[in-house]
């Protein structure tokens, strides 16, 4: 007895092998797309840009005069806003994310609370600089500072990082859970000990994406009323400061040509920062990563 | 995954270095300045207000750091409207405008009891400029830029100004509405009448440029400075405001011949600031100073002596 007719499978091998072909050849096309925007993306950028890369640039303020034009001010500034947005934003979020997957009963209550958090993600971040102007910068007094504009632009990215650690909270198979009771651990023993260490590269994998938009957003810190030009460097979270886009996009609104290059340098100085972000990520990630 | 690793990490390190090697570098000169004597002044200075006045406040801000170098200056660019905001929220010495202040920011300031004073910078000419083939329009009449520019309805063309320019649509470019050169333009060429409906409006001026540049039929407005960059990409029009075409040029615009529409920059300074802090009338006094040599070196134009000797003046009365 045959299991297989052979002679209908041989039949219908050409047409499976043609569409599966076709399949691989319409999804390297897809990523294709992407990879040579980015590729001219940064053809451009570095062929305009590398000109005015060296020390000087990372150590000058910025200036009216192109070739004296530095980014030191707004890359320190940059690196202090992560400073307070990072911590700021993954404890909250990844708190709340525990809170709601571990805690929270499952009732209406927090049905409607998770929809919210969901929904905040897609409010306009202008929104939120008009928060953290009455909030932080008037009602607490903290001026246009580096904790004012961190806490903005954590609130901004919170809900970004509490759907990714909801999402990984909830993929931690319910197996190890179980067994973590079984040898007589307490809820927060598993949380901390099993739970999150499995969750942690879907975390951080929210974290990346929240961090980078924080580190890429004018709109809010234009609203806050952070400075664009400054001749110091913040000593404290509550100094003033300026950030890498507002920076960026000053130089690419300038009329002179020579602005442009000065702009396009810029652009690969935060390009970098944003890997070395990402790396540190990565590693962290790779180094908690365990396959269950 | 060991090689990622190892690039990883090579990158992270690079980052850091580079990073490390900014801070290192302030340190050095933060000590170095406390050394200088103790005539110095301290504190900070607050300017926010107009992008299209921000690059002579970030010249003057950035000159001022070698004079004082232990006073804090930081130069906002939220626009001339967001600037008075804060202005009138009293969160800002000084706001820069790239037009006068309005009645109801005057008024908000007068409820809230600040007091202050306005000090000319630089002239601006905002210039109106057509594709670089364009060959049939050398001059307009302010009455045709209101035919071109205010809303009629309907799609224009060149032949509906004059009949013997070609049948073909025009481009608008403008400014976007939050700059003050919009402001300007609208009050006296629009009159506060709306602005034709297909005109590309963007906050950055160099799109506009780019704009005019790519299509025959564009014609655009914006500062002088972007044109005088831009002087091989684009065609000048001469505006004729009853007394023949007048081009902007450096010495037109200054002897306020290319009217209506030279306009001045302005920065408004808080009478209180100048009086109570002593960084803010010192500043204040260095723009002054400064504003005219500085605003040349940007794209603008500066004013007559004058002008600025009035501005000493009035700051001289403020500091009694």
């Amino acid at each position: 007895m045959k299991l297989i007719n052979k002679s209908h499978v041989a039949k219908r091998m050409p047409v499976r092998l043609a569409v599966n072909t076709i399949c691989k050849g319409l999804f390297f096309l897809a990523t294709l797309v992407g990879l040579i925007v980015l590729a001219i993306l940064f053809y451009r950028i570095f062929t305009q840009g590398i000109g005015h890369l060296n020390g000087d640039f990372l150590q000058n303020f910025a200036s009216r005069k192109p070739e004296e034009a530095g980014i030191k001010a707004a890359l320190i500034g940059s690196v202090w806003l992560m400073a307070v947005v990072a911590p700021v934003s993954l404890m909250l979020g990844v708190g709340t994310a525990i809170y709601l997957e571990e805690y929270a009963r499952k009732n209406w209550i927090t049905t409607f609370i998770k929809v919210n958090i969901s929904n905040l993600a897609g409010v306009p971040s202008i929104v939120f600089g008009l928060l953290g102007l009455t909030v932080f910068v008037r009602a607490l007094a903290l001026d246009r500072s580096v904790l004012a504009a961190g806490l903005t632009m954590s609130l901004l990215v919170l809900s970004v990082i509490i759907v990714a650690a909801q999402e990984a909270i909830r993929a931690v198979p319910r197996d190890l859970r179980e067994a973590s009771f079984g040898m007589g651990a307490t809820k927060w023993q598993t949380i901390r000990k099993v739970v999150l260490p499995a969750a942690i590269p879907g975390i951080l994998t929210g974290g990346i994406l929240a961090l980078s938009r924080a580190i890429g957003e004018t709109a809010p810190l234009v609203v806050v009323g952070i400075p664009l030009f400054i001749a110091f460097l913040p000593q404290t979270v509550l100094d003033t400061f300026t950030v890498l886009p507002m920076q960026i996009y000053n130089w690419t609104s300038r009329p002179q040509e020579e602005f442009q290059q000065v702009a396009a340098a810029g652009i690969i100085v935060l390009l970098i920062l944003l890997i070395v972000m990402n790396s540190i990520a990565v590693l962290i990630r790779n180094k908690f990563q365990k396959r269950y | 995954m060991r090689r990622f690793k190892g690039l990883a990490m090579t990158v992270v390190m690079g980052g850091v270095i580079a990073v490390a090697a900014g801070c290192g570098s302030d340190d050095a000169k933060t000590s170095g300045s406390e050394g200088k004597g103790s005539s110095q002044l301290q504190g900070e200075v607050i300017t926010d207000g107009s992008s299209t006045v921000f690059p002579i406040m970030e010249a003057v801000a950035e000159e001022y750091m070698s004079a004082q170098p232990d006073v804090k200056v930081s130069v906002g660019s939220s626009g001339t409207g967001g600037g008075f905001k804060k202005f009138i929220a009293g969160e800002t010495d000084l706001s820069n405008a790239s037009r006068p202040v309005k009645e109801e920011e005057s008024a908000m300031l007068d409820d809230k009891g600040i007091k202050y004073t306005e000090l000319k910078l630089a002239f601006d000419g905002i210039s109106i400029v057509v594709n670089k083939d364009n060959d049939f329009i050398d001059s307009l009449t302010v009455e045709e830029l209101q035919k071109l520019w205010i809303d009629n309805g309907k799609v224009k063309k060149w032949s509906d100004i004059r009949p013997e320019w070609p049948k073909e649509e025009i481009k608008f470019y403008s400014p976007g509405t939050d700059s003050g050169t919009y402001d300007y333009f609208n009050e006296v060429i629009l009159e506060e009448k709306p602005m034709v409906e297909n005109a590309t409006l963007s906050e950055d001026d160099n799109v506009l440029v780019q704009g005019v540049e790519g299509d025959k039929n564009a014609i655009g407005f914006f500062g002088f400075a972007y044109y005088a960059e831009n002087k091989d990409k684009l065609k000048i029009i001469s505006i004729d405001n009853g007394k023949g075409a007048v081009e902007p040029t450096h010495e037109t615009i200054k002897s306020g011949e290319y009217a209506p529409l030279s306009r001045p920059l302005y920065t408004y300074v808080a009478n209180k600031s100048v009086a109570e802090k002593e960084q803010v009338a010192d500043y204040t006094q260095f723009v002054i100073e400064n504003a005219g040599e500085l605003s040349e070196e940007v794209g603008y134009i500066s004013l007559p002596e004058e002008e600025y000797q009035k501005d000493l003046d009035k700051l001289k009365e403020l500091k009694k």
